[in-house]
């Protein structure tokens, strides 16, 4: 990757994307890098669309917004229909499978994987999406150790789910064949 | 693993506030502020302290002060609607010299306007926000760590010199998540007020010894019975009329500030020395700045920074020392020129002075300063 | 010959008060100062005068907290019990009394008063409750009755009033009175009741103020406007006695709610309790 990985989380309220993003930010922080994470506050935050960013890089972050995001998590239509079109030509979209990606995005640049699905039929709790995308995520893109990716889970979900988000995480891993992961691997390694 | 944190700037107060020795917040709830009451609702009570949400902003200031008054370190914490509400009563604590720290997480105005939305618009309300003249120090962060510091630093201040102290922070730097390594409390340097028992027949609370300022504060319940007011008082606390003794008052609070701006002062500098434009910026614009003007350097252009950390009293006098050699100031705000107002006072008329500020509650990219600084002449409003 | 009471706990210094001949916030001033000293005095409560502290906001009322020789604090137009309640929640141990006006605590500073009740927090409140703004020269205030005639008010007041006592009570106070500047003993063993009640507790006293409010409305000097009081207020014992004929257009002085709802800092205390693991609290430091 360049010297930061700019990533944008977006869905609807309620999804959990803010969580996802600021789980990313901490297990930065965890691992020692330099993290910056902020989201859409207001009405958006309340039901409707909801967008939250995490900017991880090995050197000190100033701007702290994603002006050019290397991924874009989308789980709802509505916000990938939004935040699609702005994105750089190499940024790497992941979405729900439930979702069409519009014409705009290179089809090899989208990564389709069954997050809703998988919370509600293999976690067994549809409120574990956000974290299956985060496994899904961390995987894809090889960024942190499962001890570090889980002690910044542990660190923002209540006392006593840690099984229930540490199964979430592994379904998430499990979404991405290896082959996918290589691919992205390489260049945003980190 | 880091012993590092992901903490949100308005939560970072919250600990600043207690380790500087804050016991009690009182507050209403408002957009982007709100972290800190809620983050205060959950720690004091852990720490012994007090939280209260109270029926409006008028009175959280209120009780923050009587709670200062009667001997323990308050605070609140307010947005841009909030803080005028706030104004008659900050007033009160200049002129009675009651310590406390009043954090403004400014959001885009005029009146409700831009709800969760950036600005620096507060600059000039948070120095003539009150009515008559009066002392004001007001501090503002660009980062994390730095809200925490400058919260300890708000609280130290504002018990040295008995006085409210105003945080003066952004949506940007409440708003945001970093990680912090926060200092051991233990090795933080912690003012409190200087306090006085029984001066015996000489009921003089407000007495100040020949050549200092700030008088020592008795508080309520330990014996003795003195008076504070907001009218017009002499030594003794209570109302005057004499117009001497007012106005060798108000002269006093006055100087208090003035006279010890240079232990109230704190200004960054960065990348100064061989600067031919230094871009002048407080809170959260410096975030923007940094990324401008390290791209800028990459292509060889010779820009740096100044910031005021201590944002009043304006570092008039640092800021001509530090930027003497420097041909052009590019004032950056979220709003519509207000600290530019105190460069183009401050500045040599050699000095060319721009502009670039914003209003619509969007952020002021590094791009947008590239682009001013590449520019030509004049004032460079974004928006 | 200054009695007693004003050498113990008047500040002589700044003595004469402002106070035009005739108001009646001297007696109040007087009465909460006996009622002090009578709990002072009182072997069973022994209430530690170092413990009082006088809040006040700004009007002809809130000048009381001048002249009176406890800790005092003068503070602004309508706020006086919002920070009395900083004060108390800051150091509970305080008996933080309250000296308002009928503007100060339900016009302007309305909006504490309810919300103070409502939180049952310690304080003890005492309206001096004239039906004007005495201190700008008369204007009307929430309390001057329907068509009384003020500066503001030339063709008469069309605003209706409030009853300062009934407006607490409505907003969960758990202690309302009604004194006046007639019944003194009555007044004064209301207010030792006021400030005896662990919850938040009101006294609305209805004084006297011949200068602006008897002047514009007719009402004769200071006598006369005691006379009324001593004829159309009536203290409970004898007010249960009397008819429903004899009670008509009359009003009752004592205490007109009283209710044993947990105080606001004791509450809290448990909330420190909890968040703290069992350490005591008190925010003191």
């Amino acid at each position: 990757m360049s010297d930061k990985f700019q990533m944008r989380f977006t869905g609807s309220g309620g999804q959990g994307v803010i969580l996802a993003s600021v789980i990313f930010a901490e297990a930065a922080v965890v691992k020692g890098l330099h993290a910056v994470q902020s989201q859409a506050y207001g009405p958006e935050a309340r039901g409707g669309s909801s967008k939250a960013e995490c900017i991880i890089s090995h050197g000190e972050i100033w701007f702290s917004k994603v002006i050019r995001p290397d991924f874009l998590l989308a789980l709802t239509q509505n916000a990938l229909d939004k935040y699609a079109p702005e994105l750089a030509g190499d940024a790497v979209v992941m979405i729900d499978d439930s979702l069409d990606a519009p014409a705009c995005l290179d089809p090899e640049r989208v990564v389709s994987v069954p997050i809703l699905r998988s919370a509600k039929e293999d976690v067994g709790k549809a409120i574990t999406a956000n974290i299956v995308a985060v496994g899904a995520i961390n995987e894809l893109f090889g960024l942190f150790d499962e001890d570090v990716l889980r002690e910044a889970v542990s660190r923002h979900i209540p006392k006593g789910t840690e099984e229930l988000n540490f199964r979430a995480l592994s379904v998430g891993k499990g979404l991405i064949a290896p082959e996918l992961r290589d691919k992205y691997l390489e260049e945003n390694e980190i | 693993m880091s012993k590092a944190v992901l903490m949100q700037g308005n939560e970072a107060v919250v600990e600043g506030a207690i380790a500087a020795g804050a016991r009690f917040f009182a507050g209403y709830p408002i957009t982007p502020s709100t972290e800190i009451a809620e983050q205060s609702a959950l720690r004091l009570p852990q720490v012994g302290g007090t939280f209260i949400q109270m029926e409006d902003e008028l009175a959280s200031v209120a009780a923050v002060l009587g709670a200062s008054a009667a001997g323990v370190k308050a605070f609140t914490a307010t947005s841009g609607p909030g803080f005028s509400l706030m104004q008659e009563n900050i007033g009160y604590g200049m002129m009675a010299e009651i310590p406390c720290v009043i954090v403004d997480v400014q959001r885009t105005g005029p009146s409700t306007g831009l709800a969760t939305s950036p600005s620096q618009g507060d600059y000039m309300q948070a120095r003539w926000g009150t009515h008559g003249d009066h002392p004001v120090i007001a501090l503002s962060p660009s980062s994390v760590l730095e809200a925490y510091r400058l919260t300890v630093r708000a609280f130290n201040l504002s018990e040295k010199y008995r006085t409210p102290v105003i945080l003066l922070m952004d949506e940007i730097v409440g708003h945001m998540r970093e990680g912090v390594t926060l200092p051991n409390p233990n090795e933080l340097i912690i003012n409190s007020r200087k306090m006085s028992f029984h001066d015996g027949a000489n009921k003089q609370c407000y007495f100040v010894p020949e050549g200092q300022y700030v008088p020592a504060m008795k508080p309520f319940g330990r014996g003795e019975r003195y008076n504070v007011t907001g009218l017009a008082h002499d030594v003794s606390g209570f109302p005057t009329n004499d117009n001497a003794v007012a106005g060798a008052n108000i002269k006093r609070l006055l100087d208090k500030v003035e006279k010890n701006a240079d232990d109230i002062i704190r200004t960054e500098e960065i990348l100064l020395d061989d600067a031919e434009t230094a871009v002048v910026c407080f809170g959260g614009t410096k975030r923007a700045a940094m990324d401008a003007i390290a791209a800028l350097r990459e292509k060889g252009e010779k820009v740096g920074l100044f910031r005021p950390v201590t944002v009043w009293p304006f570092p008039e006098k640092q800021l001509r020392e530090k930027c003497a050699h420097v041909r052009r100031l590019l004032v950056v705000e979220h709003n519509h020129g207000q600290m530019l107002l105190q460069v183009q006072r401050a500045a040599a008329p050699a000095q060319r002075v721009d502009f670039l500020g914003r209003i619509d509650g969007t952020v002021i990219t590094p791009d947008d300063i590239i682009a001013a600084i590449e520019g030509k002449e004049g004032e460079y409003h974004a928006q | 010959m200054p009695s007693d009471l004003v050498h113990l706990f008047m500040r002589i210094d700044h003595l004469p008060h402002i106070w035009c001949p005739g108001c009646g916030n001297g007696t109040i001033m007087r009465d909460v100062a006996v009622a002090i000293q009578e709990l002072i005095d009182d072997p069973e409560i022994s209430l530690n005068r170092e413990n009082v502290v006088i809040v006040s906001g700004i009007g002809c009322s809130s000048r009381a907290a001048g002249y009176l020789d406890f800790n005092s604090i003068h503070t602004t137009h309508g706020r006086a019990i919002a920070f009395a309640s900083g004060i108390k929640l800051a150091n509970p141990k305080l008996n933080v009394i309250v000296l308002t006006g009928d503007g100060d605590c339900s016009a302007i500073g309305g909006n504490h008063l309810i919300h103070a009740a409502r939180r049952n927090l310690g304080l003890t409140v005492i309206a001096f409750n004239n039906n004007i703004y005495g201190m700008t020269g008369g204007q009307y205030s929430p309390t001057t009755p329907n068509g009384d005639r003020a500066t503001t008010a030339p063709y008469g007041n069309v605003d209706r009033p409030f009853d300062i006592a009934n407006l607490a009570t409505g907003a969960g106070a758990s202690f309302a009175a009604r004194g006046d500047v007639y019944h003194v003993r009555e007044t004064i063993d209301i207010i030792k009741e006021a400030i005896l009640h662990k919850g938040f507790s009101l006294v609305d006293v209805y004084s006297v103020c011949p200068t602006y409010y008897g002047r514009k409305n007719k009402k004769g000097d200071a006598v006369k406007m005691l006379a009324w009081q001593r004829d159309n207020l009536i203290p409970t014992a004898k007010y249960y006695h009397m008819s429903e004929n004899e009670r008509a257009g009359k009003k009752i002085i004592g205490i007109l709610s009283y209710n044993d709802y947990p105080e606001y800092t004791e509450e809290y205390a448990r909330v420190i309790e909890r968040a703290s693991g069992g350490k005591k609290g008190g925010a003191a430091k």
